[in-house]
């Protein structure tokens, strides 16, 4: 089945490449919703008119291409397992409102898993596109560009005054939402972060943890979103968007110089505690798992740690999520289960390193 | 400070519960207070809807009660195509279908502007087939408003360029309909 293609790294082949200010961003993703203008809306929608609809996207779009990704795969959601699921959400490429829209939900996504599109989610179509590090005007002309290659054979629910129109009306307009996912430690460290909040709230700009909404900041990874899609230029968005995380990048550059300058040793020694419980422990908690990879991707950072590659941390983060130690083991695992098995798959890939 | 109940994790929920005057107090974690029931939310915890749904109750709209229809019954909204009600709109916080737009149309301004910021009206990208000739009515506003700085400035020159472009695109606008209506 051409699905194990993406449940066997944990890492998307995109994220392997560096982007702009990679060592603080770890990732741009732009994401638009867009509907059909002659169909009812997922949420209140006939089950058939849905199924249509996805069968039009498979006859459509199955092994298409468009520009230089890779061709895309469909998957229907009901022939996926439970665990399958679960792994493509926690790879982002799935949200988890579309896995349980079991009866007509369905996704394409593109082998090097760059674009993904989420069909019968909350509107018709969910297309989001991701880029490594901070790119977020790049992702969006790609999107764009998308997005027409889409309208080429769809009727886009659209109105001169409304935009987009949306099943809520937190998306409607552009139907964008634009999204910077970063690794804050330093920041959190010194408890700025709180501080600085507020006033990222002000620009309408929301920060969330990496699972979306109401998700915790787990191991110091903090996305940053656009909350207002109504009455601004997506360029102007993502230019709002692009200011505050570029002030970020500098008080977070700050923050590591100015801790490295006055505590350096109790920074080494956070660190370097960390690595050993990553690399020696045979228990471990996806909290402190996360906590523990954050300080390691510091300290490879700040060149406190050589020989490790940067990479570790979102690849370690995915891999020690709960559907991917299952998929793993090949079968349901309980909690106690997964804490053995994720020490495990850590000093393994530790290990790895090292060679 | 530590969970009552699972003696592991953070208490980091306090709850106060009186029951026929007897006040107790639990510290608990998110984990045990829903175990528990102390926390009645959907799965999903509070999400944004929730607050949304809220947020619609309070539409100013009907606080208005209609002229001289005190007595009378007011007729619900219905979308004549997915059959949502307006209140079932603002219970659900979501549109049934697009049509749903232009029949809660009067009711949306406060809505959208309580939800973006003051704005109501959308300034982004334009569909590149559906769009059709709004691309260039756009163009043709930037224009005007080009055509009016230059004319301040006294660059006539220039204004006349951009005022035969004016012309050219209102012609492409007017072909197209021409060609639309046939």
């Amino acid at each position: 089945m051409t699905l194990q293609h993406f449940m066997n790294e944990a890492i998307s082949p995109w994220m392997r490449e560096e982007g702009p200010d990679s060592d603080i961003v770890l990732s741009s993703r732009i994401r638009l919703a867009r509907n059909l203008a002659d169909s009812k809306f997922p949420i209140i929608a006939d089950v058939k008119d849905l199924e249509e609809i996805r069968d039009f996207f498979k006859k459509e779009y199955e092994h298409a291409t468009f520009q230089d990704l890779d061709e895309f795969e469909f998957f229907p959601i009901k022939e996926l397992s439970s665990v399958e699921k679960r792994v493509l959400v926690e790879k982002h490429l799935i949200s988890p409102l579309l896995a349980k829209n079991a009866d007509a939900a369905a996704t394409m996504i593109s082998k090097d898993e760059q674009v993904s599109v989420m069909i019968n989610e909350e509107d018709h179509i969910r297309m989001q596109l991701y880029f490594p590090g901070l790119q977020l005007s790049k992702a969006l002309t790609k999107a764009f560009e998308f997005d027409d290659w889409l309208e080429e054979k769809i009727n886009y629910a659209f109105d001169e005054t409304r935009g987009f129109l949306t099943s809520c009306p937190t998306n409607v307009g552009t139907g964008m939402r634009a999204s910077v996912m970063m690794h804050l430690p330093a920041l959190a460290l010194t408890k700025q972060i709180n501080r600085m909040m507020p006033a990222i709230n002000q620009f309408g700009l929301v920060v969330r943890g990496i699972y979306g909404e109401g998700s915790e900041a787990v191991g110091n990874l903090f996305q940053i979103s656009n909350q207002i899609t109504l009455g601004k230029t997506e360029e102007d968005i993502i230019e709002d968007l692009e200011s505050v995380v570029k002030q970020l990048i500098e008080h977070e550059r700050k923050a590591r110089t100015r801790l490295m300058e006055q505590s350096s040793t109790k920074l080494e020694d956070r660190i370097f505690r960390s690595l050993g419980v990553l690399k020696y422990s045979r228990i471990i908690e996806s909290k402190e798992a996360a906590s523990c990879l954050s300080n390691v991707r510091l300290g490879i950072d700040l060149e406190i740690i050589k020989n490790i590659s940067r990479n570790i941390l979102n690849e370690l983060m995915v891999l020690t999520q709960p559907g991917f130690l299952q998929h793993y083991a090949k079968k349901t695992l309980s909690a106690n289960e997964r804490d053995v098995l994720r020490a495990t798959l850590i000093r393994e890939r530790l290990l790895l390193e090292e060679k | 400070m530590q969970c009552q109940e699972c003696q592991k994790r953070q208490a980091t929920l306090h709850f106060t519960q009186v029951i026929n005057g007897n006040k107790t107090e639990v510290q608990l974690c998110e984990v045990c207070a829903k175990e528990k029931g102390y926390m009645s939310y959907p799965e999903d915890g509070y999400s944004l809807h929730n607050l949304l749904t809220g947020l619609f109750n309070f539409d100013s709209s009907q606080m208005k009660t209609p002229q001289g229809s005190q007595f009378q019954q007011v007729k619900e909204l219905q979308c004549s195509k997915c059959n949502m009600t307006f209140s079932e709109f603002k219970r659900v916080g979501k549109f049934g279908c697009a049509e749903c737009y232009h029949t809660f149309a009067t009711h949306l301004d406060p809505i959208f502007r309580r939800v973006h910021s003051g704005n109501s009206k959308h300034h982004g990208k334009i569909p590149k087939r559906k769009g059709g000739d709004l691309h260039l009515k756009k163009q043709v506003e930037t224009y005007k408003q080009e055509l009016q700085n230059l004319i301040v400035n006294e660059a006539f020159e220039e204004a006349a360029t951009v005022r035969d472009k004016i012309k050219d695109l209102e012609k492409q606008i007017q072909n197209k309909e021409a060609g639309d209506n046939q």
